[in-house]
């Protein structure tokens, strides 16, 4: 299958719910287009509503379409619908517990030329940490337009990360999609790589190289950073003793953060972050801005191999 | 479009002064809170939960019910004794305003006791939600009207005015803004912090029908809501022109009243001087 951006399975998914759920709704601030919303606009535009380049309005107005019994996609950049807005997701929608879908295109690196400002890399690590926010980042555009319709009948805030890029799809229909359940893609018991986004496909290039090498690496994809599959992560440290976390997003407290905390209170063992190194992003070639920030297979089988040596020293003291 | 006969006034000063004493009660009991804005909007609640709003306390989630919903949170109080004097929840609940465990938040919690519509206390944000449900209604096809009180001070914040802008691009009739301009905010007087006059050249100029009135005039507060009303094609706003502190000598248009409960004392003298105005 050619490849496709998440953002085009949201578009998808947003266009069936239209038919199936006609309480969904869907607003923008004028990027309808770029987040896809605007195939939904065009089949149902008395269901789709505009609030001009004003964020924190468009949040505002999603809760008060939440209050009145509707199921509201705001959509914009991931940056500007988490970073303008933490306010009113916080107070309107988190604290409220209303049930707006809060959708961002253009999440991580591969907004590409546009640069630092539109590049989403922090959200991950606000929306998350928000009561009641449930955070989801398919890995590809079929898993998007799936956690779309599912988001719809999650009760309750949901933040979605979609990506600008083209990605291979690697899920498939037949395969099990629940928000809060970790999907295992391929088996292994000397480590596990746990990715989300983008970088799940690069986690499946690293563990086929680790293959060669005779290491079995175990590859998870957490789509759903929160709630987070509890048990999926203890079982990975209990079984492969080793985890390296992979995210197109900064280190500090994103995916990598959500595991640790699960791991090291429960079966603690060697970790390593694959991800952004605290740091803004940079104009460029999305596939050359992967590269630049060190999100590449080659850097998770890098990270594998030095996760294998601390786990290695760990068992040596342990004899 | 018919308007009920509006109610007798005198009546409803008595209520006036019953309510002020409720708030200062309630807000010395809990040993904080803010008077000065409870005081500034008490008229302007009368207007709406003893004439304009169609509401039911026996029937809190009525869903076609008026929406009142309260965007400057710090006014609390006012609205936790209007609701209780209507019935919405005991008259006793009212001591337990701040006190842990409490359903009276220090701010509005939504749906903690019935008749509170949203949360508030982060400013700013009610008139975005006013404009959603009324968006949502629309689609749904329900007539009622949404009711968004705001702050003079709260008015600075620079969400209101995309709401604005919003309620007024949908042309939402069913909106009407109110704004207790009670011409002070924490640290001293509107105009001095940042200054927002004209206001209701403002507003107009963002294509809303604006109404000036002196807040604490209950007949010209009923007369407004009923001017509101008739209005259709695009939303209103009443420009109410209030005092904080009102009915409280010592505590009128001072800002060191901005947040501070009262003393025992304090508490004293003002009761006495809500009662000499009501005899």
């Amino acid at each position: 299958m050619a490849d496709k951006p998440t953002r085009d399975g949201f578009g998808e998914g947003l266009l069936e719910l239209g038919k199936t759920h006609p309480n969904v709704v869907a607003l923008s601030g004028d990027l309808e287009d770029s987040a896809r919303a605007i195939w939904f606009k065009k089949q149902y535009p008395n269901r789709f509503f505009s609030v001009g380049i004003a964020e924190q309005d468009m949040i505002g107005t999603a809760a008060g379409l939440a209050i009145a019994g509707k199921i509201p996609f705001a959509c914009s950049f991931s940056q500007f619908v988490t970073g303008k807005t933490l306010e009113q997701l916080r107070m309107a929608v988190c604290y409220q517990q209303l049930n707006v879908k809060v959708v961002g295109s253009h999440g991580g690196l591969s907004v590409g030329a546009d640069g630092a400002t539109a590049e989403a890399l922090e959200e991950l690590t606000v929306m998350r940490s928000l009561p009641h926010m449930t955070v989801v980042v398919p890995c590809d555009a079929l898993e998007a337009k799936r956690a779309t319709i599912a988001s719809a009948d999650y009760s309750g805030p949901v933040y979605l990360r979609l990506g600008r890029s083209p990605v291979p799809i690697m899920t498939k229909e037949t395969d099990p999609f629940q928000i809060g359940r970790a999907n295992v893609l391929r088996s292994g018991d000397d480590v596990t790589i746990v990715a989300c986004g983008v970088m799940v496909y690069h986690a499946l290039q690293a563990a086929e190289q680790l293959a060669k090498e005779d290491i079995q690496a175990r590859v998870i994809n957490v789509h759903t950073i929160k709630p987070i599959d509890r048990p999926a992560l203890v079982a990975a440290a209990k079984e492969t003793g080793a985890i390296v976390t992979a995210e197109e997003h900064t280190i500090v407290g994103g995916l990598g953060g959500a595991v640790a905390e699960v791991v090291v209170q429960t079966h603690p063992v060697p970790m390593r972050f694959v991800g952004v190194q605290d740091r803004f992003g940079t104009s460029g070639d999305p596939a050359e801005l992967l590269k630049a920030f060190h999100l590449m297979p080659d850097d998770i089988v890098k990270a594998v191999k030095d996760v294998l040596k601390l786990k290695q020293s760990a068992l040596g003291s342990r004899l | 479009m018919t308007i009920a006969p509006r109610p007798n006034v005198s009546a409803l000063k008595q209520v006036a002064v019953e309510l002020r004493q409720t708030i200062l009660r309630t807000i010395a009991r809990a040993g904080s809170g803010h008077p000065g804005g409870s005081l500034s909007m008490v008229e302007l609640l009368i207007g709406l939960y003893w004439y304009k709003l169609r509401h039911d306390p026996a029937r809190p989630t009525w869903p076609d019910r008026d929406l009142f919903l309260l965007s400057k949170g710090h006014g609390c109080p006012a609205l936790y004794a209007v609701l209780a004097s209507r019935g919405y929840f005991p008259n006793e609940e009212l001591l337990t305003l701040r006190r842990y465990p409490t359903r009276l938040q220090g701010h509005p919690e939504r749906g903690s006791v019935p008749g509170v519509e949203i949360a508030a206390g982060s400013l700013g944000q009610g008139l975005s939600m006013a404009n959603g449900i009324a968006l949502a209604d629309r689609l749904d096809g329900r007539a009622r009207r949404i009711f968004c009180l705001m702050g003079d001070g709260e008015i600075q914040e620079g969400q209101v005015w995309e709401a604005a802008m919003t309620a007024h691009h949908h042309k939402l009739e069913s909106v009407c803004a109110i704004i207790d301009a009670n011409q002070l905010q924490q640290n001293g007087p509107v105009k001095e912090i940042q200054d927002i006059e004209p206001l209701a050249e403002k507003w107009r100029a963002f294509g809303w029908h604006a109404i000036e009135i002196d807040g604490h005039d209950l007949a010209q507060v009923l007369k407004a809501y009923d001017e509101a009303e008739m209005l259709k094609g695009k939303p209103q706003v009443i420009v109410a022109r209030t005092v904080k502190g009102k009915g409280v000598s010592f505590m009128e248009l001072n800002p060191a009243w901005h947040g501070v409960a009262p003393k025992p004392d304090e508490l004293e003298r003002a009761l006495k001087e809500l009662q000499a105005v009501s005899l």
